[in-house]
């Protein structure tokens, strides 16, 4: 097997998904393009040595649809023979577009490929793209089918953490991520998103709510009790844990990942790869794995995937220097780190979603990034990236420095 | 004169065929195989006669029809039984040709080029309103008691005959799957806001209304086989729909647990049938319907829900030779809780009661509760000012038993003790009249004991109520040794007369019901002692079909009361009858916590003032090691509730106590609201097969304890391959 060398990566800042967000003008494509164009330019890239584009896409409709990543390849003005591909696997997407894109790496198919994701969610509503996971009563109820919130209250019911706990974990969320923006952590990786005339649009992280405490997370009402109640999801969850006589509601807007716009992009390539860019690698992509996971948790599949890739690799929590885990929902993290044992100063160490936002199918991409940065700046060796993904499914990769 | 059987057709001046349906020697019509293919003629007949320019179809009946005649149902089981049997392979697909027979007979109708219009002039159900969807118009008489549904989900299928595609294509989604996923019935005015009815009129203005829509010019074509047809809410891919579909099945499951294919089976055909045109909708329908109608669900709901409820409804059980009892006085002695109560559904159902207690004052605070009933009836809106003072007249609340003189039934509610019962009995027979008939309402003491306090034991008998007496549909008639064929009569024409339904049952503690209720809440202790999270075993038995867990179950009926049963029950069989574990339970609660249910305000459950929800008490995880959730086998806790409860049925069967199966099955879902989808107890072992049912038996007794063990008699069937209803075949109608 080839070796998977990481050797730029790039992210846009995070635009508020809401119609006011500084990125909803951009559209869909034009977030993809501009991370492609970074990365050549960065890097020197001649596109003509581009192997694939492999992007996640969640909603990949009206002006994310029809292969976004080749449509974005034109915007940037890439080589008309560089290929792409869109993928989805909901909010693992990003990473697991790095995996594919490693794993034709390591298999001998590919040299160069930039991986990574865009999702435009102030432009493309959650769920705009169908499915019949949700929408099919023949699929959606052996599926126990809930919106991912209530599944994450389920989660902190079952396993014991209350609204405290989750807020506590909100407001150290936001404290990292303003202390990582204020010392300049993320400085080499994020790219300000320009208009055609080179004015800057955003450059910052804008959903992030630096100084937010518990005081002020206390006066938000519990965002899931309403469906959990009365749409039915309640009875959903509790008949696939019989054990909880009632979900306790603790998941709020607070607390929760936000919903925002933004694109990622690795450059991942062999050694001949690496030869071709005349660069030097900054990681290399160790294991990767995916599971299925109790799909009334939905979102406990990092717990399982962090296994099997353990009982893979034969490495242990010892081997991980640090952990990056998405913040979709507080008790995600907290759920993890209880499973393992986890100390909170080793995982999502400069913040995370809960602060910072998730654009669906960039995120894996985004945090792949900002977890190598991290290990470079602490001079560390060894990080495990992985996220929680709807209907319960798991991604998890090992990466570390060379 | 007329070509039909079942139908008169009379064409007026216009050219209007008015087309009335109404069945010879039937109270009701329905949908059988021959009006079935008298339809089909007169579709034919109206297509070739060009005198006729449209039709209106209504019933010669108070009502308009009850739909489709589920023993033709039950029927299509014999049917696919016999085709299995002969030819595997093509007996699906004849099950199939059948289910589709009224489908595609409907939209022959609605595509048959003149125009139908349906004048409901009373009740309309199932089949009927399916064919009155197919009308190309719909004019409902605006009389206060006619009732339009889709009930079918209630005994184990769903609209089959294109209810679930002609509805949400009327309606929209939502409400369309709120009528059929739950069988609610609609009122005229409803129907016609939902857009299921174009018309509600004066029952008098019915037919003429109908006439004046074609006279108008009604289109012989339905909206859907118009071109650029949309449903209402624009269909499947819409965002209203994305609010609605997510949520359908979590509804579905916090309703059924999952436990109802022919209710899940709806949303599926909307869902798939709202994607395509409409003749593919009705097709993908038919594959779904075929498919319920394979499933044990279905075959033992029909069978228990409606074929024997009706049975025993209508008396199978009556003595024959015996005159029908016309009830001119009914009198009830004890005024309490449950003696307040009978009075009251006696004069609901328009007997003249009198309600006898010690003194006036107790007397009197009986006759209170049915004024109670009566305000809340009203505030309701159902009953009306003078029907409710009406019910109230007929109730004479007295301390003076010469009262009761006259009465033809006198039914004895007073306190379950021996000593009382004695001497109330013995006070009553002194004024009674020779020929009435003794009942006593009691629920733990053998009746044969009770009736050597009379001094006619062949007309003493016991009739059992259940709580809340007004919403219990079950009464259990107690046979004692001596009690005749006429005292049985009356007891069964008393309990028609109030509209219940009766189970026949011979003598022992417990009766039947409360037999199988004890081991429910049995099983539930030993679960706890084992360590099994409360909630578990609440949760567990509302997956398995239980109404109310057997915690809260237990609650409602007292703690205390059960301790009692036990104390009781160790002074009259000794020691081993109750299992030391569960007195040591009961006893902690009842002395130690003062824990004595729901009345008390803390049970196995805490019970805060409302609107805050009961919570399981939690002290009840320190009582035992608790086991971790993932320990535990969730299907094995729903298994073990159910067979319990099956377990004991078999056994009243066994010991003679209960006779026939279709009691054991309906007094079972009536009584205690066993897991209606298995068709009740009996049903449900049938439904596995003894031999499977003996198997789980040996395999639960292995781990949870000799309780499990199967009886003899189930041996016996698992080895001969035999079923409840085939050894012991209903009395008057052959093995099913």
């Amino acid at each position: 097997m080839t070796d998977v060398f990481i050797y730029d990566h790039v992210r846009t800042p995070r635009g508020r998904g809401k119609k006011d967000g500084a990125l909803h003008e951009v559209p869909s494509v034009r977030l993809a393009a501009k991370v492609l164009e970074a990365v050549r330019d960065r890097n020197g890239l001649d596109t003509e040595k581009v192997d694939d584009i492999i992007m996640g896409c969640v909603d990949p409709v009206m002006d994310a649809g029809a292969v976004i990543p080749k449509a974005a390849a034109f915007e940037a003005g890439y080589s008309t023979k560089a290929p792409g591909m869109q993928i989805s696997r909901f909010c693992a997407s990003g990473l697991d577009a790095v995996n594919f894109g490693a794993a034709k790496i390591a298999q001998g198919a590919d040299d160069i490929v930039v991986a990574g994701g865009v999702e435009s969610m102030s432009r493309i509503g959650l769920g705009m793209s169908g499915g019949a996971w949700f929408m099919d009563p023949s699929v959606n109820f052996p599926a126990y089918f809930m919106p991912q919130g209530v599944s994450a209250d389920l989660i902190a019911t079952k396993y014991g953490f209350s609204r405290d706990d989750v807020d506590a974990y909100a407001v150290e969320s936001q404290r990292r991520a303003a202390h990582a923006w204020e010392n300049g952590y993320f400085a080499r990786s994020v790219i300000p998103v320009k208009d055609i005339n080179g004015l800057v649009i955003l450059d910052r992280d804008e959903h992030m709510r630096p100084g937010t405490d518990m005081q002020a997370l206390a006066s938000l009402q519990p965002s899931f009790q309403m469906p959990g109640e009365m749409g039915g999801f309640e009875a959903v969850a509790i008949q696939a844990h019989p054990e909880i006589e009632a979900i306790n509601y603790v998941h709020h807007a607070g607390n929760s990942s936000g919903i925002v716009d933004g694109a990622a992009a690795v450059l991942l390539g062999s050694k001949e790869g690496g030869s071709i860019l005349g660069a030097k690698p900054r990681g290399r992509i160790k294991a990767f794995a995916n599971i299925g996971s109790d799909p009334a948790l939905m979102l406990t599949g990092p717990v399982d995937v962090t296994e099997k890739l353990f009982a893979r690799t034969g490495m242990t929590l010892s081997d991980i220097d640090l952990f990056e885990l998405n913040e979709a929902f507080a008790a995600v993290v907290l759920r993890y780190c209880q499973a393992f044992d986890i100390p909170q100063d080793r995982i999502n160490v400069n913040g995370g979603a809960i602060a910072m936002g998730h654009p669906l199918g960039a995120t894996g991409a985004m945090i792949l990034g900002t977890v190598l940065d991290e290990l470079e700046r602490r001079d560390l060796n060894t990080a495990l990236v992985t996220l929680c993904i709807g209907a319960g499914m798991g991604t998890a990769t090992i990466v570390e420095r060379v | 004169m007329s070509a039909y059987k079942n139908f008169s057709i009379e064409t007026d001046a216009d050219g209007i065929a008015l087309v009335t349906w109404d069945m010879p020697d039937k109270s009701m019509n329905v949908f059988t195989t021959e009006v079935m293919d008298e339809l089909d003629r007169i579709i034919d007949q109206v297509v070739a006669d060009a005198a006729i320019k449209g039709v209106v179809i209504t019933s010669g009946k108070s009502s308009f029809s009850g739909g489709a005649d589920l023993s033709m149902i039950q029927a299509s089981f014999d049917l696919l039984r016999q085709a299995q049997a002969e030819d595997p392979a093509t007996a699906v697909q004849k099950l199939f040709d059948a289910a589709g027979r009224m489908t595609w007979l409907f939209r022959k109708l609605e595509t048959c080029g003149k125009p139908w219009v349906a004048a409901i002039n009373g009740t309309c159900m199932g089949g009927a309103f399916e064919m009155s969807l197919a009308c190309h118009g719909r004019v409902a008489s605006s009389d206060k008691a006619l009732k339009i549904a889709l009930p079918e989900v209630k005994v184990g299928i769903f609209p089959g005959a294109g209810g679930t595609q002609r509805v949400p294509r009327l309606a929209n989604a939502q409400d369309a799957l709120q009528m059929m996923t739950t069988g609610q019935s609609l009122t005229g005015a409803r129907a016609k806001a939902m857009g299921l009815v174009h018309q509600v009129v004066e029952p008098d203005q019915l037919i003429p209304a109908a006439k004046q829509m074609i006279r108008d010019g009604l289109k012989p074509v339905q909206p859907w086989d118009e071109k650029g047809f949309k449903a209402p809410g624009g269909g499947i891919w819409t965002p209203a729909a994305a609010q609605l579909w997510p949520a359908a099945p979590a509804i579905l499951r916090r309703e059924t647990a999952g436990n109802y294919p022919g209710a899940l089976a709806i949303l599926k055909c909307v869902y798939e049938g709202l994607q395509v045109p409409f003749e593919t909708g009705l097709r993908i329908e038919q594959r779904y319907f075929t498919h319920v109608l394979q499933t044990t669900e279905a075959f033992s709901m029909i069978r228990s829900l409606f074929v024997s409820m009706q049975e025993l409804g209508k008396g199978a059980r009556r003595p024959a030779g015996q005159p029908k009892v016309e009830f001119r006085k009914v009198a009830v002695v004890g005024a309490g809780f449950m003696g307040a109560s009978i009075a009251y559904v006696t004069a609901a159902a328009g007997i003249p009661v009198v309600l006898v207690d010690r003194d006036q004052q107790a007397a009197d605070k009986g006759r209170t509760h049915s004024e109670s009933l009566v305000k809340a009836a009203q505030q309701k809106g159902r009953t009306t000012e003078e029907e409710g003072r009406a019910l109230l007249e007929r109730i004479t609340a007295t301390a003076d038993y010469s009262a009761l003189a006259d009465a033809d039934l006198v039914i004895e509610a007073v306190f379950e003790d021996r000593t009382v019962k004695k001497e109330v009995t013995e006070k009553i027979e002194a004024v009674l009249k020779e020929d009435a008939i003794f009942a006593s309402n009691t629920s733990t003491l053998p009746i044969t004991g009770l009736a050597g306090n009379s001094k006619r034991p062949d007309q003493f008998i016991g009739i059992h109520f259940f709580s809340p007496v007004e919403k219990m549909m079950l009464v259990e008639v107690i046979l004692g040794k001596e009690t005749g064929d006429r005292a049985l009569a009356t007891a069964l024409d008393y309990v028609a007369t109030i509209r219940k339904t009766p189970i026949v049952v011979n003598d022992t503690r417990g009766f039947y019901v409360n037999r199988c209720v004890f081991r429910y809440i049995a099983e539930a202790y030993d679960m706890l002692i084992e360590g099994v999270p409360a909630a578990m075993i609440e949760n567990a038995a509302k997956m398995a079909g239980m109404p109310v867990g057997p915690l809260s179950l237990n609650d409602e009926v007292a703690v205390d009361l059960s301790y009692k049963i036990f104390k009781a029950s160790i002074a009259d069989l000794g020691p081993e009858s109750v299992d030391p574990r569960h007195m040591a339970l009961v006893a902690g609660l009842v002395e130690k916590e003062g824990r004595l249910g729901r009345k008390a305000g803390k049970g196995f459950y805490d019970y805060p003032p409302k609107p805050a929800k009961k919570k399981l008490w939690p002290g009840l995880k320190d009582l035992y090691p608790q086991k971790e959730p993932e320990e535990v086998d969730v299907g094995e806790l729903k298994q073990r509730i159910l067979v319990t409860i099956a377990l004991e049925a078999a056994r009243t069967m066994e010991e003679g106590i209960v006779t026939d199966p279709r009691e054991a099955d309906v007094g079972s879902i009536l009584g205690f609201g066993f897991a209606p989808y298995t068709g009740g107890t009996l049903s449900y072992i049938d439904g596995m097969g003894a031999k499977a049912f003996v198997a789980l038996c040996e395999t639960l007794a292995a781990k949870y304890g000799p309780h499990f063990q199967p009886t003899p008699l189930l041996k016996d069937m698992a080895a001969k391959g035999e079923t409840f209803y085939g050894r012991f075949a209903p009395q008057g109608r052959k093995a099913a």
